[in-house]
């Protein structure tokens, strides 16, 4: 009551206290993620079917980016060449030859893809689940997955043909283009249905999951019709991996990842009201269908990046916000940074163990990243009584 | 006159919700909706919180229309509480509060804006459970971190969907009198949907009674709910008894068929 509102110390816990202590928490624990991400991308870059010391490594990536570095400037900046030169030391190149080719030209864009995908299809899942308020929400749910395979197995078993050849575009990149227009195509098409009946939570769901299902039913119907050669690619494909990495492809994605990234992490805070409701989040002057237009457009936009040049990589959309929200809590602020890293963390080491483990033979990166994945989250919902960082 | 509520029609799919509804809330006082189920007593509530907006009429605060407000500033001038709440399983008690400061904050959040917090939470002695999650709490500590929350935003008009329809008796007497203490100290107006006629008695300044969306009854709570209103718009028989705490209405049986 108000006579006694004058805020009693002794027994009441500081709101400032409070707050700091927990993002301080936060903050270090992002700081981890990053290190644990950059430390696993460095090992998982020494070891493989042929292994490179983890001199030859550190010295196959920063020989190679010195040589960048140096064409670059010579192609582009003469002017400051004089200054590179008259850097006192040079990266030698590693001992073992091929380390370089290994490394820089195999290893490392795969391993940027797996970090890219994780990123992508982590926040895409965090947006996703916070928008909609719904714990199983992810990429898979809504269709989008099943969308993006549709279109690749479409582009898989038509062939190239006229399409390809009226945009001119070659059989990988079809692939990828069709995957990639799928996904965004089956978003909208849930938007818009839901749309047509009331923006509700539910009904958006629903309509993913029924979308979904189409889809899949047109993924079933092409394999079925196809021939065995074009089935086995297609089924590749279905299985999701890295194997379609290459540097082209992670330095198209970086860009696009990075300007999602930042465009979702802006609605954190409108995020974090909608956790109070739909009427709440209206109250509070949010915007609520623009932003769930926005957030889920974007989200949708980052996942098919990467999904279209992976193949379906389930799991991650839906567990690593999970395992997240767990330990750093609901504010987007956090979370989505959280999860992106999480996510590129999981599907790191899901890869690198999937590549090693029975070497020279490649296994599918999702038996691993299942269990992997699945044990820590089951791990974590065992022990959840510790739950938070307050 | 500050808050007003000039001929509020609404509409959903063509069927008449609210019609032509008027009336005004001054400073430091309480307005209760009362009325049946369905008679457009939450979409009224909604529509001055700026959840929908109305089909025709105009509300305005102090002479500016909420409709040509910015969604933004509107949000600082009307805190709202739903009648169901939302909240996730990983919040904290003292996050909810804080986003009633949505508007407030950019991206981090001030010492000042934590103050409001502390003050939103020690109103309704609720401190000591700042650090606690959404889920640890009972279903009337959850509703009073909802009202703590709108109290966060530091409103000049509260709007309240049956604020204590989760509470037991004693929270629900707690709160009300926290908020009419507010609203008297603040200068505040406070507009509160409910369904218990003795709050709307004890607490309100005014009482608009609804039925099927038209007002029924506008005034003093002892002159508007007597047991005649309460048999044409509830169709329930009732008494009222008056000792030393007050006026009390008691109702006992339903007419069939109601009036």
């Amino acid at each position: 009551m108000v006579q006694e509102t004058s805020p009693a110390k002794s027994r009441t816990i500081s709101v400032h206290r409070l707050y700091k202590a927990g993002s301080t928490r936060r903050i270090l624990l992002i700081a981890a993620l990053a290190v644990v991400v950059v430390t696993s991308g460095l090992l998982s870059a020494g070891i493989g079917t042929v292994p490179v010391s983890a001199q030859d490594t550190l010295l196959a990536i920063g020989h190679s980016c010195s040589v960048t570095i140096q064409n670059f400037l010579h192609q582009y900046l003469p002017a400051v060449m004089p200054f590179y030169n008259a850097i006192p030391f040079t990266v030698p190149a590693p001992e073992k030859p091929q380390a370089e080719l290994i490394v820089v030209g195999f290893r490392l864009p795969r391993i940027f893809l797996a970090i890219l995908t994780g990123i992508s299809l982590a926040i895409a899942g965090t947006v996703m689940q916070g928008l909609l308020r719904n714990p199983l929400v992810s990429p898979f749910t809504l269709g989008l997955s099943s969308a993006a395979s549709f279109g690749a197995a479409l582009a898989i078993v038509i062939g190239p043909g006229i399409i390809a050849g009226l945009l001119l575009v070659s059989y990988d990149i079809f692939i990828v283009v069709m995957a990639f227009l799928f996904g965004w195509l089956s978003m909208l098409l849930v938007y818009w249905i839901s749309r047509s009946r009331g923006t509700t939570q539910s009904t958006l769901i629903l309509a993913g999951v029924v979308i979904g299902y189409l889809f899949t039913a047109g993924v079933m119907a092409l394999k079925y019709i196809t021939n065995n050669e074009k089935l086995r690619e297609l089924m590749v494909w279905l299985m999701g991996g890295m194997w379609g990495a290459s540097w082209s492809a992670v330095l198209l994605l970086i860009p696009l990842v990075l300007i999602c990234f930042f465009l979702l992490e802006r609605k954190a805070w409108d995020l974090n009201a909608l956790s109070a409701g739909d009427d709440v989040a209206k109250n509070l002057g949010i915007n609520v269908s623009r932003l769930r237009l926005y957030g889920l457009m974007i989200s949708t936009f980052a996942a098919s990046c990467c999904l279209a040049f992976t193949g379906i990589i389930g799991f991650i959309g839906l567990m690593g916000p999970h395992i997240c929200r767990m330990i750093i809590g609901n504010d987007h602020r956090y979370l989505i940074p959280c999860s992106a890293l999480l996510g590129a963390a999981i599907l790191l080491i899901s890869d690198t163990a999937a590549r090693t483990i029975m070497s020279p033979i490649e296994i599918p990166v999702g038996i691993i990243m299942y269990v992997i994945g699945g044990i820590f989250f089951l791990f974590l919902i065992i022990r959840a009584r510790g739950r938070g960082l307050y | 006159m500050d808050l007003v509520i000039e001929n509020i029609s609404k509409d959903f799919d063509e069927k008449r919700v609210v019609d032509s509804v008027s009336f005004s809330v001054g400073r430091g006082e309480i307005v209760a909706i009362v009325g049946p189920n369905g008679s457009g007593k939450s979409t009224i509530i909604k529509t001055i919180a700026g959840i929908h907006s109305q089909t025709s009429g105009m509300i305005s605060i102090d002479g500016t229309d909420i409709r040509k407000m910015d969604p933004v500033d509107l949000a600082k001038m009307i805190g709202y509480v739903p009648q169901h709440f939302t909240y996730t399983l990983y919040s904290t008690v003292f996050e909810t509060v804080l986003l009633g400061r949505r508007q407030h904050i950019r991206w981090s959040v001030s010492d000042e804006e934590l103050s409001r917090v502390q003050y939103a939470l020690d109103s309704f002695e609720m401190g000591e459970m700042a650090g606690k999650y959404m889920d640890q709490l009972s279903g009337g500590e959850r509703q009073k971190v909802f009202i703590a929350r709108a109290l966060a935003q530091d409103p000049r008009v509260f709007v309240f969907d049956e604020p204590t329809s989760a509470l037991d008796i004693r929270y629900q007497i707690e709160v009300m009198e926290t908020m009419r203490t507010l609203t008297w100290d603040r200068g505040t107006s406070m507009i509160i949907a409910v369904h218990d006629l003795n709050l709307a008695y004890r607490y309100a300044d005014t009482v608009l009674v609804l039925n099927n969306g038209k007002m029924a009854g506008y005034g003093k709570p002892y002159e508007i709910l007597t047991p005649d209103c309460i048999r044409r718009v509830y169709g329930v028989d009732s008494f009222t008894i008056e000792n030393e705490f007050g006026k009390f209405i008691i109702p006992v049986r339903a007419r069939i068929p109601a009036e």
